[in-house]
């Protein structure tokens, strides 16, 4: 069955209709009572040593997304085409364990929560080295590899015998990357990894990120709400809303010239550091709130807040159709006719 | 990367010594030296610790032996201590001897001390001889009298034996009903707590059902049934471990639920995914990573259950069921107590009430210091 | 806008605040100085570590139990012309009591804890009504459905009878901001009140504070420690890092033209939406300090890219005014004032 896989040679990742839906158990004996579906019908595709942003807000699905494409919870549908390291394709979503314990090698994270993303416990030399433990390498070896890793992120190695507590937010994030990186993956989710940092210490870890993915040639799938991080970082962009891809671009089309009403109210909605500008933008305030999960709207999920439904986007939920071979798409049935204003 | 001067800072401070301690300090250590500022709990330890050691040692500390009673000395009241005697002259720790005479009307025995009998107390003195814990003989007592006149400083009972020596051979067992019991909770606890908190679902819907069933079941009549369906004819030392294992069947509910609260706790956090997505084994999670989480907190529970176990052996044999004499226990001791010549004549035989206290109470702030001890990152 | 030569309504002079714990002391706030002008939005904005939400809870007496004012003065101008230094008022006094609701509201980061779980809307709406006014309960209810929907919350009824929980994050952030308004406070504080939201709510309740300001005069104190956000919002900004209040001036000039290093750094740092692609983001060297080990001299030397004074290492910098509007605590700032006036030869 995997032999029936394929991808573009350029490509690391396909993914294809991915879903995710969590059951609601109530009552007594916790009968399923309902779903979330926290991700619906979610595809895109990644290239080799790019970075992919995914941006949205609560409830949009993109940790989720991050999570299933590292398997931390079965996949309730879709299909995810990986290129291993050794030129083989699988498919993530149905990837047997032992497989998947492989994969572990190849596919890693970056958390968002500094303080919970590591083991109080343990020291700094048994957190980034727990990989290398695992596999029974020797101790001194370990050594070496954890000092070089910590190295790499600009931490000096004598703190491998150091607990986490004595390090800030920043520097354990820094810790999460080494970690991330102990096993030589190809490609790295980083899940809100800078969201919890203050600016200056948000500017230094980003950077920290780039410099490795120049040297590693690593793929990251940069996941943030923070619509000028993300501008800064990713050379592609897709937005998401309750669970659904509604847009998906290059960045600079993304920001130029959106193409869904939803990404057109994101920027919007993001205040700049720049009084003039904020005056003379026309704001666009949605109305109402991001539905429940659970009981999502008919049709287009974002018809009840989008200023430009019509009774076509209230009941027939829109396909995501591409727009350009490069690999943008969109889903609004009015994405034709519409012209929306960007940031420049 | 230049832009990285990293805790060069601290390198520069005079505190760079203490601050690196405080770094490689692991969080064991660090709860340690949090427990260490609770005083409350530290003097609790202290307490416990040496009754624990007073009580193991009974056949040393206790100046007499608990069965060795004298029907001259029946209901003798406790002996006061003195430093100096009448006349202001340092003679060390001494208490007058008694003299016995019987009152005309009522043919009651009065007993007054007599100043001019001095009965010094020595320390490491040759007392009655023992076989300390039924092992090693010897006759060292930490402290007594020499010659034929007795020291009672917590007087006699109605038999005339030493208040004082069955209080501290009644701790014994006491005490160590407690960590019997303990032993048998830990395990119990810490397995259906382990299954309840891991697997979550249904589950740990029926463990947690049936304990709040076990919990609601009424502790004495409970006990009261199993221990009366124990044949009186039985040795009074196997009776003592089926009582702890008795008591010992309430206490894990707590344990229990303490284990499985830090289980679904640290299930979620994200260091234990970073673990899965390192490749470690399930059973390395729970080894590695989840029960070390929990360590301090089963020894918070488990200490925080020790008053009970103690309360309920004190219960079960005051009111005659689980041990019974010549066993002694605090219990047994306070049955022998439960009359009305007691409180209005011997209030002294009520001594083992106020020991229980004393040792429940410094438990519990013994418990609480422990359990507020244990999490270091509470903000 | 028209400089009116007005008292500040609220005047924060040299404040220091203290906690004494165990390690020694902590100089959480080391000689802050500010001022809201009556009508005005002032930002305070600063990283972690930098005061700024202890500066607030000092001037609303709500500091935890470590801490301490240790010196400085908050004064208060009242709508009666009464001035009062609430830094020598008690915790629980009446007075204090009195102002805390009544003439100075806050409103808080995290609405789920900020709001009781327990009570509903509608009475936690009404509470702060109840004690600082003689009326009733009919009339504390009337007043509670008007300020509910001055803050634009829909179906008054049903959300006079509601639970916290059952409202959306936007909308418990709105219901705050009722509470805190519920008295026609002359001040509103603000701490981080769109830091736990999403963008297009944040960019709803943004829009809700600016028309509140235009309907009822409020002067409000706004701290983030978002840029963006201070740009839209804020009439005034103070800068704060470590303590101390760095810089000060109309938001236009804050972002057009900074004068203190750490204002120009951290502003260079900030990725721009639309911006040229940078190939890096700009950092600001090292790290925040230890609060235990403070730097001597300006606070900020030893990450500064020109603490190029041989004061900046020793002597801890005071305030220049640069402006009638503008003051920064830094010594070459202060150099190049000190020029700049003997040229023109005239001083601010």
């Amino acid at each position: 069955m995997m032999t029936d896989l394929t991808l573009a040679p350029d490509l690391l990742m396909d993914v294809v209709d991915l879903k995710k839906h969590f059951p609601i158990h109530s009552g007594f004996f916790g009968r399923q009572t309902g779903a979330v579906r926290a991700v619906e019908n979610v595809s895109f595709q990644l290239r080799k040593g790019e970075t992919l942003g995914l941006v949205g807000e609560s409830g949009s699905g993109k940790s989720t997304v991050a999570r299933l494409l590292l398997r931390a919870f079965p996949v309730t549908e879709g299909r995810v085409t990986f290129r291993r390291r050794d030129g083989t394709l699988i498919d993530i979503a149905k990837a047997e364990s032992a497989d998947m314990r492989a994969l572990r090698d190849e596919v890693q994270m970056i958390f968002q929560d500094p303080y919970s993303s590591l083991n109080p416990r343990l020291r700094l030399l048994e957190i980034i080295g727990e990989p290398l433990i695992n596999k029974k390498v020797a101790r001194s070896e370990i050594e070496d590899r954890v000092a070089e890793l910590l190295k790499l992120v600009g931490l000096r190695p004598e703190f491998m015998s150091r607990y986490p507590h004595a390090f800030s937010g920043g520097q354990r994030q820094r810790i999460g990357i080494a970690r991330a990186l102990a096993v030589n993956p190809t490609f790295i989710a980083a899940d809100e990894a800078v969201s919890a940092l203050d600016v200056s210490v948000a500017a230094q870890v980003v950077n920290l990120m780039q410099d490795l993915q120049d040297q590693f040639g690593l793929t990251y799938l940069f996941i943030t709400h923070d619509l000028s991080m993300v501008e800064h970082i990713a050379n592609r962009i897709g937005v998401m809303y309750l669970g659904r891809l509604m847009e998906i671009a290059d960045t600079a089309s993304l920001f130029d010239r959106p193409r869904h009403p939803y990404t057109e109210a994101l920027l919007s909605s993001v205040p700049q550091p720049d009084p003039r500008a904020n005056a003379a933008k026309k704001r666009i305030i949605l109305k109402g709130e991001i539905p429940n999960a659970a009981k999502p709207p008919s049709g287009c999920v974002f018809h009840p807040r989008c200023p430009y439904a019509t009774d076509l986007c209230r009941q027939v939920e829109p396909p995501l159709e591409a727009l350009t071979p490069g690999g943008n798409a969109v889903r609004c049935h009015r994405a034709a006719e519409l012209t929306l204003a960007g940031v420049r | 990367m230049t832009d990285l001067t990293l805790n060069d800072m601290d390198d520069a401070t005079p505190n760079a010594g203490r601050a690196e301690k405080l770094y490689q300090a692991s969080p064991r250590q660090l709860m340690w030296w949090r427990f260490k500022r609770h005083k409350v709990a530290l003097v609790s330890g202290i307490i416990l610790l040496l009754a624990y050691l007073v009580t193991g040692l009974a056949e040393v500390t206790a100046p007499y032996d608990a069965f060795e009673g004298n029907a001259r000395a029946t209901l003798l009241p406790p002996q006061a201590l003195h430093l100096f005697d009448s006349e202001g002259t340092f003679r060390g720790p001494f208490v007058y001897a008694t003299t016995r005479t019987r009152d005309p009307v009522t043919l009651r025995p009065m007993y007054k001390p007599d100043t001019s009998k001095v009965v010094p107390i020595r320390f490491f003195v040759t007392g009655s001889k023992y076989r300390l814990w039924g092992l090693i003989d010897g006759n060292l007592h930490l402290f007594g009298a020499t010659g034929t006149d007795k020291i009672n400083l917590l007087g006699t009972d109605t038999l005339g034996r030493d208040v004082l020596s069955r209080l501290i051979y009644g701790g014994r067992i006491s005490l160590s009903v407690g960590l019997i019991g303990v032993a048998v909770s830990f395990v119990l606890g810490l397995t259906l707590g382990s299954v309840s908190g891991y697997f979550g679902g249904m589950t740990d819907n029926i463990v947690q059902r049936s304990m709040e069933f076990l919990r609601c079941i009424p502790t004495i009549p409970l006990w009261m049934g199993l221990a009366a369906a124990l044949p009186i004819t039985w040795d009074p030392l196997f009776v003592y471990f089926l009582v702890t294992i008795l008591l010992s069947l309430i206490g894990w509910t707590y344990v229990a639920r303490t284990v499985r609260g830090r289980f679904l706790s640290v299930k979620n956090e994200d260091f234990v995914l970073a673990a899965r997505f390192c490749g470690t084994s399930e059973t390395k999670i729970i080894t590695r990573h989840m029960l070390p989480s929990m360590t301090s907190y089963i020894i918070a529970a488990l200490t925080l259950s020790v008053p009970d176990m103690i309360l309920g052996e004190t219960a079960l044999s005051f009111l005659g069921l689980g041990l019974r004499p010549p066993v002694v226990s605090w219990g047994v001791l306070l049955q022998e107590a439960q009359n009305l010549r007691t409180i209005s004549q011997a209030p002294w035989l009520l001594a083992p009430g106020a020991a229980i206290v004393i040792v429940v109470l410094a438990f519990n702030f013994l418990g609480d210091g422990l359990r507020d001890a244990a999490d270091p990152y509470s903000k | 806008m028209p400089e009116e030569s007005k008292k500040p309504v609220i005047e924060i002079d040299n404040l220091k605040v203290h906690f004494h714990v165990r390690e020694g002391i902590v100089k959480a706030v080391d000689g802050v100085s500010l001022s809201l002008m009556p009508g005005e939005v002032l930002g305070v904005v600063g990283e972690s570590g930098s005061g700024k939400s202890i500066t607030v809870r000092a001037l609303m007496q709500l500091l935890p139990k470590s801490g301490k004012i240790a010196d400085g003065r908050i004064l208060f101008n009242g709508d009666a012309g009464k001035v009062t230094d609430i830094a020598k008022l008690d915790r629980q006094s009446r007075e204090m009591r009195a102002l805390r609701g009544g003439r100075i509201g806050m409103i808080f980061q995290e609405p789920m804890t900020a709001l009781s779980p327990v009570h509903t809307i509608g009475h936690q709406v009404m509470t702060p009504i109840l004690l600082h006014s003689q009326g009733g309960k009919r009339e504390a209810e009337k007043r509670a459905r008007e300020v509910l929907d001055m803050v634009r919350l829909p179906r008054i009824d049903e959300m006079m009878r509601s639970y916290p929980h059952q409202l959306s994050g936007g909308m418990r952030q709105r219901a705050m901001i009722a509470i805190a308004l519920a008295c026609r406070p002359q001040v509103l504080i603000a701490d981080e009140p769109t830091t736990a939201l999403d963008v297009t709510t944040e960019a709803q309740i943004l829009d809700l504070l600016k028309e509140l300001k235009a309907e009822l005069g409020m002067s409000i104190i706004f701290i983030t420690h978002n840029f963006g956000v201070v740009a839209d919002i804020a009439d005034r900004v103070s800068v704060m890092y470590l303590g101390n209040v760095v810089e000060t001036g109309r938001t236009e000039d804050i972002f057009y033209d900074p004068q203190h290093p750490y204002t120009k750094a951290l502003l260079n740092s900030i990725p721009r939406l639309g911006a040229a692609k940078q190939h890096r983001l700009n950092t600001i060297p090292g790290m925040i300090p230890d609060p235990f080990n403070l730097p001597g001299g300006c606070v900020f030397h030893p990450r500064c890219g020109l603490a190029s004074h041989e004061d900046c290492r020793r002597i801890y910098p005071p305030i220049t005014r640069i402006d009638d509007q503008r003051t920064a605590r830094c010594h070459v700032v202060a150099e190049a004032i000190k020029a700049r006036n003997l040229e023109t030869g005239s001083a601010v």
